[in-house]
């Protein structure tokens, strides 16, 4: 069914040849909270701390020469992926940091009069620097409903979005239903009101191509970690004019033009916005990563899921008293299925599955205002990536059943 | 297998047949505990009458491990001085935190030895300990009144 040869994949990745729980083979379903990591992402790490460990852009020894170019062309590596220009690219240490820094920064750029748009679907990463921005300035924080179905309500958007608001933060693939949401009318009623619009791209950079030009948004953030990069490192992407006005979110060394010790003035971005001796082997890391998923082609990975996404949900809805939280089909959707299993817990379910070496993830996905609205307190997600194939779906399949079982036992 | 040492016949019983489950409106403290990794919650009744649990009620959502483990709890708990009670607080928590080393005190513990398994299982300790917080709390919050 798919382009992608999905046995060779698997061996650049070391941890499939491990087994779980006993000797099961892994089955890996929660790539949405992380990726595995291929050997290449690995060998960077080692290789940078092996041979050209040095604080990058201090120091004028060769060392720190190496440094500094392993790490700018990691960025350049980052701008290409996203099609961005260079000094657009921020290095932070996670998608939660680029968020911060960005509501940190807009602090004295935003009043009492002011709104900030968000969604109900959003990480608690994407909602809870939202809250605080809106708090700390007066400013009113306010948001898209979900519909039952797990889409956006966009009914009401020149209501949500007003001539009065300031940014629109939102998630562009759901971690918890995986809903695709429709960029371009968000955008066009933020831009015709003045707003910013910050993207939350943890769920889609890794998996299908993005192009921030064509996206049209102004800010995106992904984390280096779900794209089989390494943890520590995330990108914050914004449009150069944009990242020139905001005032810098953390104060230190490298990150000045010139200090006195009353006052300092600040280097152009990105430099503002990257304080202290970055995270320098992880920033490399994750441009083997990202030269690893192109090499492999983001088109191609974006098929794969789709299509494995549709195996997983036509098998999911054979299964009696199994009901999926979020869009039934495959439009505007990529690979992340959430559901409920009659009157099994998830954590009991996700405990069976794990018995069985299938690894998924169960609570309220760090999205508790959604899981909520849709009222179910907790649910099991299976998250898939291109080392996916059918026979990890066919083993969550065999699990569910399995569990059903196990505990109708007594 | 490690899943059936987790998963007794005791836990699920009481998961089916939760004990002393639905509010009373008559109680001392009232409290209400949540587990922010996973967003099980419960709410806990306690009334006191001389120095002891004269009456545990609660209500909640979660996993079979949180719901069997209030379940036992305040079957345990109730009609024991707090004194006596602690004892057994202090022997489950023992329990939980012993990484399957343990296999506690019948007499003490009853039916929460069924839950020894849970302390293979770092992550499931939380749901085991949940109820027993929310009690800890109560009883505290009871006594000081």
């Amino acid at each position: 069914m798919s382009e992608l040869d999905i046995t060779t994949i698997r061996k650049d990745f070391p941890i499939f040849t491990r087994t779980i729980r006993d000797g099961k083979k892994l089955v890996y379903l929660d790539s949405g909270a992380t990726s595995q990591k291929p050997q290449v992402v690995i060998d960077a790490e080692v290789n940078f701390y092996s041979n050209n460990n040095a604080a990058a852009h201090r120091g004028a020894h060769q060392l720190a020469e190496e440094a500094t170019e392993a790490m700018e062309s990691a960025r350049q590596i980052v701008a290409d992926f996203l099609a961005a220009d260079l000094d657009e690219i921020v290095f932070t240490k996670s998608a939660t940091e680029s968020l911060n820094l960005l509501a940190y920064s807009y602090t004295s750029l935003i009043t009492k009069d002011d709104s900030i748009v968000v969604t109900e679907m959003e990480h608690h990463a994407n909602l809870i620097p939202w809250q605080q921005l809106a708090e700390r300035t007066g400013a009113t924080l306010k948001w898209f409903e979900v519909d039952s179905e797990g889409r956006l309500d966009l009914s009401s958007i020149d209501q949500v979005i007003t001539e009065d608001t300031k940014i629109v933060a939102l998630t562009h693939q759901s971690n918890v239903l995986g809903t695709i949401n429709p960029l371009e009318a968000i955008v066009a009623r933020a831009h015709e009101v003045g707003a910013v619009v910050v993207l939350d791209a943890c769920q889609s950079v890794p998996h299908m191509p993005i192009n921030v030009k064509e996206l049209d948004v102004d800010f995106l953030t992904f984390s280096g970690h779900k794209a089989v990069g390494p943890t520590g490192v995330g990108v914050l992407w914004g449009r150069s004019e944009l990242l020139e006005m905001l005032p810098p979110f953390l104060f230190g060394g490298s990150m000045i033009e010139t200090v006195t010790m009353t006052s300092a003035t600040w280097a152009p971005a990105p430099r503002k916005f990257e304080a202290g001796v970055p995270n320098m082997a992880q920033i490399v890391g994750l441009g083997a990563a990202l030269n690893y998923l192109s090499k492999i082609g983001m088109e191609k990975i974006f098929h794969h899921e789709v299509e494995l996404g549709a195996y997983l949900i036509k098998r999911l809805s054979t299964i009696e008293g199994l009901r999926i939280i979020g869009p039934q089909h495959m439009q505007a959707r990529g690979g992340t299925v959430s559901f409920t299993f009659g009157d099994i817990h998830p954590h009991d379910l996700g405990q069976y599955l794990d018995a069985q070496g299938i690894a998924v993830r169960t609570g309220h996905h760090c999205a508790w205002p959604l899981t909520r609205k849709l009222g179910v307190p907790a649910t099991t997600r299976a998250s898939l990536y291109f080392y996916n194939d059918e026979s990890d779906v066919d083993a969550l399949i065999d699990g569910i059943i399995g569990a059903k079982k196990y505990f109708g036992r007594s | 297998m490690e899943l059936d040492a987790l998963y007794q016949e005791v836990i699920l019983d009481h998961y089916k047949h939760p004990q002393h489950k639905g509010l009373l409106s008559t109680y001392d403290a009232q409290v209400h505990h949540v587990n922010p990794s996973c967003g099980d919650e419960i709410t806990l009744n306690l009334a006191l009458e001389n120095n002891s649990i004269s009456s545990i009620s609660w209500d909640g959502v979660g996993c079979s491990i949180s719901q069997a483990s209030v379940s036992i709890m305040s079957d345990l708990v109730i009609g024991k001085s707090v004194d006596e009670a602690r004892v057994v607080l202090d022997n489950f928590v023992e329990l939980m935190q012993s990484k399957g080393i343990k296999t506690g005190d019948p007499a003490i513990l009853e039916d929460a030895v069924s839950l020894a398994g849970v302390s293979k299982f770092p992550a499931r300790i939380k749901c085991a300990l949940l109820g027993w917080m929310a009690y800890k709390d109560a009883v505290l919050s009871a006594s000081t009144k």
